[in-house]
């Protein structure tokens, strides 16, 4: 068992941690699927294709809804376009293979090589829904009940499964996973992180940018605080609009891009102007 | 070291079993951990903890258990080889797992553990920095004193274990103390429940195939009423007086309440300190409906949630007064036991920690309602109360 793996140490575009680092490469190494976690705008859903561009592999993403049922990602039997040829005589129907259509899951299994599958917002889906993948995922193969063909992996997916808090995860899903919680970057990440996104940026400004973000956030009474991605955002319109100067004040230029809730903006004006912290 | 560190953990509430420590025995033999307390520190969060609520209690745990620990490594290989052997000789593993044990290799284990004691001893003495500079070590990465970070000056970049584990930073996270907007959703999410009613516009796959098939084969298409959902819920709350205080939380769960999108109907009413007679509309006691109307418009099919401290003057809720002129004198308390009667699935939320919930007022409406603290691990086990099938 010595083997050595290739590690996952980031990309050029993807600023990681030594504890993300860890967590990938206990995920790579245990195979095991790597459960991610952290507040929305954290780069969850990136790191997959970080990890995809890293190891040159594809990147297979499955969506996770409210509607998908465990089943989907492996295979839907079409039975309905079966009926309809069985009834206008278009095609074969003997063949039930011409109406099976594989899932992410099904796909990633009958690749050719080595891909990455993400299964986004797996929270989004019905409370059974992990538990009804833990047998695929961890024996790495299915079987399609029409045809009775057994589909294998034949190289191993790496699989990032992102949750967002929606719902507890099953016990016995969560035993399977190494988990990572990504922690929200402290001022020195994210003054790399904003440099990625926005090389050449004024040091003056994003100095103020940073200064005025974690202002916002540590405020108190803030609904939904506003996170990496709204802070990218924020500096390219402000870079747009050719904004040089920023400084927490009632007149903060675009605003909107950072607190998109009315009551968020409340609060805003309201702790500027020193007002009571609690309503009653 | 490690297994009392997994029972340490255990004695914490943290769900880590045998499986985890199989897990961190596989990581470990494959270096994973980097050789150093830091990198072991990364492993053991990645592997033994799976939820951010646990992260917090696995810090405080690793904290006072290798605080002021000198790595006495050959001790550790010693000890690691005698666990091993142990989990191999558990009936419950698969081949597989055995396998991945008996393929460690323990000498190699050995050999870096040593080395890096000796690297340990000579930075002691000398009275370098403890935390490392690179270069020199074999395995480029400092940080290895599990204290070191206390004694020596914060360099290198790196941060010591320990001190990570003593920063607490997922303090937040724990599910016993607070309480977010965020966290109360999801509480409150698992109130739901579904029911099929309404116009039939949803195409039943399974019926029309089996309709289909008693049909000759000529297409019956069956059609259904779409799932929506079938929870209606009331919110009964104190304002004012004692509850001030716990305005800015009662005020989250209302708004949570508001924005959940998946009941079939939230109503809301006011009360102050309880209830006699009636409930208000508005928050400043007006547009009045009786208990008896309200009990007349809700079916006992609601789920009622009352938020309160249920602090107030004995005479509050035990002396009895009429609410309106003619009816026979009744107290608070009669009120509440209305209330329950008619609702079997009702509960209370309270501010107050439970330790204050004896010898007072409290006590008296924990008789008639089950209570439960507002925190998330409380509003987790009301609506668990809630959802129970009677």
């Amino acid at each position: 068992m010595t083997t050595e793996f290739r590690r996952f140490r980031g990309t050029p575009g993807y600023l990681t941690s030594d504890a993300l680092e860890s967590a990938v490469n206990c995920s790579l190494a245990l195979e095991k699927p790597l459960l991610v976690k952290g507040e929305p705008g954290t780069g969850k859903t990136l790191l997959a294709e970080a990890i995809s561009a890293a190891f040159e592999a594809p990147l297979l993403t499955w969506h996770v809804k409210s509607s998908t049922r465990a089943q989907d990602g492996l295979y839907v039997y079409d039975t309905v376009a079966r009926l309809y040829d069985s009834r206008f005589g278009d095609g074969d129907v003997r063949d039930i293979r011409r109406y099976i259509k594989f899932g992410p899951v099904g796909e990633a299994f009958r690749a050719e090589r080595r891909v990455v599958l993400l299964i986004d917002e797996v929270d989004k889906a019905d409370l059974e829904f992990p538990n009804d993948l833990l047998h695929e995922l961890d024996r790495m193969r299915f079987r399609v009940g029409e045809t009775g063909d057994e589909v294998v992996a034949r190289e191993r997916p790496i699989v990032i499964i992102t949750s967002n808090n929606e719902k507890d995860l099953p016990d016995a899903f969560l035993r399977r996973c190494v988990f990572h919680f990504i922690d929200f970057p402290d001022q020195e990440l994210m003054r790399r992180i904003v440099a990625v996104h926005h090389p050449g940026l004024d040091a003056a400004l994003l100095d103020q940018c940073l200064a005025v973000f974690y202002e916002i956030r540590g405020m108190q009474r803030m609904r939904k605080r506003p996170s990496t991605s709204e802070l990218v955002d924020w500096i390219a319109v402000l870079q747009r609009a050719g904004v040089t100067a920023v400084r927490l004040d009632r007149e903060l230029p675009f605003l909107g891009a950072l607190l998109k809730k009315e009551q968020d903006l409340a609060a805003f004006a309201d702790q500027l102007s020193g007002g009571r912290k609690f309503r009653s | 070291m490690i297994v009392p560190f997994l029972y340490a953990l255990r004695r914490r509430k943290l769900p880590v079993g045998t499986q985890e420590a199989v897990n961190l025995a596989r990581a470990l033999s494959l270096g994973l951990h980097e050789s150093s307390l830091e990198g072991f520190y990364e492993v053991a969060r990645a592997l033994l903890v799976h939820s951010e609520q646990h992260l917090d209690e696995f810090d405080v745990a690793f904290a006072e258990h290798f605080r002021g620990v000198t790595f006495d490594a050959v001790k550790i290989t010693e000890e690691i080889r005698g666990w091993l052997e142990e989990v191999q000789k558990l009936r419950e593993l698969t081949d597989e797992e055995k396998a991945s044990i008996e393929a460690l290799d323990l000498d190699e284990l050995q050999r870096l553990f040593e080395q890096r004691l000796k690297e340990q001893t000579s930075r002691h003495d000398g009275g370098n920095r403890w935390i490392g500079t690179g270069g020199t070590s074999p395995f480029g990465r400092g940080g290895f004193h599990p204290t070191g970070m206390s004694v020596g000056p914060p360099g290198g970049g790196s941060r010591g274990a320990v001190k990570s584990a003593d920063a607490r930073r997922y303090k937040g996270y724990r599910t016993d103390v607070v309480l977010d907007l965020r966290q109360i959703e999801v509480a409150l999410r698992r109130l739901r429940a579904f029911n099929r009613e309404g116009y039939a516009d949803e195409l039943d796959i399974e019926g029309t195939i089996d309709a289909t098939a008693k049909n000759a084969g000529e297409l019956d298409v069956v059609v259904r009423p779409p799932r929506r959902p079938d929870t209606r819920v009331l919110l009964i709350m104190d304002v004012g007086g004692s509850m001030d205080p716990y305005a800015d939380a009662v005020s989250q769960v209302f708004s949570a309440a508001k924005r959940a999108t998946h009941w079939k109907e939230l109503r809301t009413f006011y009360f102050h300190n309880c209830v006699y007679g009636r409930v208000y509309r508005t928050d400043h006691f007006g547009d009045p409906i009786g208990v008896h109307e309200l009990l007349r418009v809700t079916s006992p099919k609601y789920k009622v949630i009352f938020l309160g401290d249920a602090l107030m003057a004995p005479y509050e809720l035990l002396a009895t007064s009429a609410d309106e002129p003619g009816n026979p004198p009744t107290s608070g308390l009669h009120w509440l036991s209305v209330l329950r009667e008619h609702f079997p699935h009702s509960i209370w939320l309270n501010p107050e920690a439970p330790r204050g919930w004896s010898g007072n007022t409290i006590e008296a409406v924990r008789s008639v309602f089950p209570m439960f603290h507002l925190t998330v691990d409380g509003l987790t086990e009301a609506v668990q109360e809630l959802t129970r099938r009677r």
